[in-house]
């Protein structure tokens, strides 16, 4: 900055007051210029909006007329009148019970055998890696030929060993297994982050520990998993965020069916948006999917405390 | 790259005092690593050798019983051309590189900017906003969708590429501007100091001092960018309306609607699964493509956000 080059006379100190202010008030400008696409972003793309969308929330918005304020309504009819939304929230939940510990054990699991000294770990790293590669519709349409019950390979290797296979996706009770199981082919994703944890872990703890007479299984409950615990953490709250937000594979692969049974949150919010065009009441769910996140992640974060170990904390 | 080298060395071999056990131990534990390791990665690329290997045959092969790993009559080329000629698949994937491009353009771009104001300017609150951008990742996006689908609405940009590129140039992400600031923070600031005495101005430093040396991350921002733009799949759907307009995701779920609508509604007419598969690996491979060539900006951008953030 030009201010740079000029001369303070000693003593002058109220010549040279002004100076620094401006030249910080500069600064901040500069600051603020160069962050203002950002905070226009902000304003326009998240503030107003969700502003907008609390507002709808509590209207009858059917997009052809403006809105018009109604109170609870929306809110009251979600949780006493409405069968559907019951069943969403139920079906996702039953994802995030079923799917996340699956996921977080397969990919823990495989990021412990990737640490260890095998031949051709890159390779190996790279093949668990690239199925979370694919993107949402093709991953969903791979798995429903997959999973097709007449022809698909899955049922075929099923009923060679004289078993019969379930109707995968076209059976309520199957439906929602069938979809932690394609998601578990997409876990080489949190495979690197476990794995990145793992190799964070100074190897003269092991040692220390091995010298002092603690066996694997000791070794992995005393050290690995603590000194794991902020990956653990990490990997639980954004593994429940995204399963509340599963959308893709359902709406290509069943649309919400059979009998409702793959009708998740996201879905069910998409259908009242932009298939009913019910924008006040698909704003309701999209508040009350966020307090649901929300409380999810502060709840985690207070009984996280008792379980996550920082290091930077002793 | 870390993850490449893990020195367990020592922690794999046993412990000394089961010496005389060694050997036989040592080689069990290490033969059922292995076993682990080869049938996990085989099960993890068998859903791509399938779907190629399907890509190749005829219908009729595709539902015969029993199934055949590899084609008999081996049509891939016809599969393909098919695919390319009677489907608008080429418009589709040249919408999708479209969309993906001006969208990364703008968004590393203004993400750089806006980094470079959060991380090298003092000013009023600037910690406060920092964090404000921090929590607004947390954000589900189904909050602000519906009015920012009415904002776009107004604006006459229904069904047009818009809303899926021009918010990028708006900051580019909460999540690539903490990705890049984080990166600044670690280039020394005598750098800009020393140019600031030699008379550079901000955008001087900004072009010619941070930029070239932020190409790694850049490349990592670019990287992880390109997946999440080239498999959207929500933004197309809610935005784009005319089939000549679909990116290749939606343009895939098009055309296997049309696959098995036509299969229910003309029972002699063959379900194209065959099409399908090929369309699903033309529209995933781009991004198993980048992952060759750039696998290590991935692990570094997960790494860093993953872990620090």
């Amino acid at each position: 900055m030009s201010q740079s080059n000029t001369v303070i006379m000693p003593g002058e100190t109220t010549r040279t007051r002004p100076q620094r202010t401006s030249y910080a008030r500069q600064e901040a400008l500069a600051g603020i210029v160069f962050a203002a696409p950002w905070l226009l972003n902000l304003l326009f793309l998240t503030l107003i909006p969700l502003g907008a969308s609390l507002y709808f929330s509590f209207s009858e918005y059917q997009i052809v007329r403006a809105p018009v304020f109604w109170g609870t309504r929306n809110y009251v009819t979600l949780f006493t009148n409405d069968r559907l939304f019951i069943k969403s929230l139920w079906n996702t939940v039953y994802m995030v019970l079923l799917g996340v510990p699956l996921r977080m054990v397969l990919g823990m699991g495989i990021a412990l055998l990737m640490n260890t000294k095998v031949r051709g770990r890159a390779l190996f790293r790279t093949m668990y890696y690239l199925p979370s590669q694919v993107s949402g519709v093709a991953f969903a349409m791979l798995w429903g030929f997959l999973l097709n019950p007449q022809y698909g390979v899955v049922s075929n290797v099923i009923w060679s060993f004289g078993v019969r296979p379930p109707l995968w996706l076209a059976d309520p009770l199957w439906v929602k297994p069938s979809f932690v199981i394609m998601s578990l082919w997409g876990v080489g994703g949190t495979m690197i982050i476990w794995l990145a944890g793992l190799q964070s872990i100074p190897e003269v703890f092991y040692e220390a520990a091995e010298i002092d007479g603690a066996g694997r299984l000791r070794r992995f409950a005393s050290i690995t998993l603590p000194l794991l615990s902020p990956t653990t953490f990490f990997v639980l709250v954004t593994g429940i965020i995204g399963t509340f937000q599963i959308f893709t594979q359902a709406y290509v692969l069943t649309a919400g069916g059979p009998a409702d049974a793959s009708l998740f949150y996201a879905l069910y919010l998409y259908q009242q948006a932009f298939q009913f065009f019910k924008m006040g009441y698909a704003s309701a769910m999209a508040w009350v999917l966020f307090i649901m996140i929300m409380a999810l992640t502060l709840l985690q974060l207070r009984l996280a405390r008792s379980w996550v170990y920082y290091e930077a904390e002793r | 790259m870390a993850v490449a080298e893990g020195k367990m060395a020592s922690r794999v071999e046993p412990r000394p005092r089961a010496f005389h056990q060694r050997p036989m131990r040592y080689i069990v534990g290490r033969v059922f690593i292995y076993l682990l390791i080869i049938v996990g990665g085989a099960v993890s690329m068998f859903p791509f050798v399938w779907t190629l290997m399907s890509s190749g045959k005829s219908v009729w092969e595709l539902t015969a019983f029993p199934p055949t790993l590899f084609p008999q009559e081996q049509i891939f080329i016809e599969n393909y051309t098919r695919l390319l000629t009677e489907v608008p698949f080429l418009v589709w994937i040249r919408n999708s590189a479209v969309v993906t491009g001006l969208n990364l353009l703008g968004a590393i771009s203004s993400a750089a900017i806006v980094a470079y104001g959060f991380s090298r300017f003092q000013f009023r609150g600037r910690e406060a906003w920092f964090f404000i951008m921090l929590t607004t990742m947390m954000l589900p996006g189904e909050v602000t969708l519906i009015p920012q689908y009415l904002i776009f609405h107004a604006l006459g940009w229904i069904d047009t590429f818009n809303p899926l590129i021009v918010p990028a140039y708006f900051g580019g992400g909460a999540f690539n501007i903490f990705l890049i600031r984080q990166f600044f923070l670690s280039i020394p600031r005598d750098m800009d100091e020393s140019a600031e005495i030699d008379g550079a101005n901000p955008f001087q430093i900004f072009f010619k001092i941070l930029l070239p040396l932020s190409k790694p991350v850049l490349a990592t921002a670019a990287a992880l960018g390109f997946i999440g733009n080239w498999n959207s799949f929500m933004g197309p759907l809610i935005y784009l309306n005319s089939p000549r307009k679909f990116t290749a995701t939606l343009g895939l779920r098009y055309f296997s609607m049309g696959a098995t609508a036509a299969t229910i509604e003309i029972g002699s007419l063959q379900p194209m699964e065959n099409l399908l598969m090929a369309g699903s690996l033309i529209v995933a491979m781009p991004c198993l493509i980048l992952f060759f060539v750039a696998q290590k900006y991935f692990v570094q951008g997960i790494v860093t956000t993953g872990i620090k953030g």
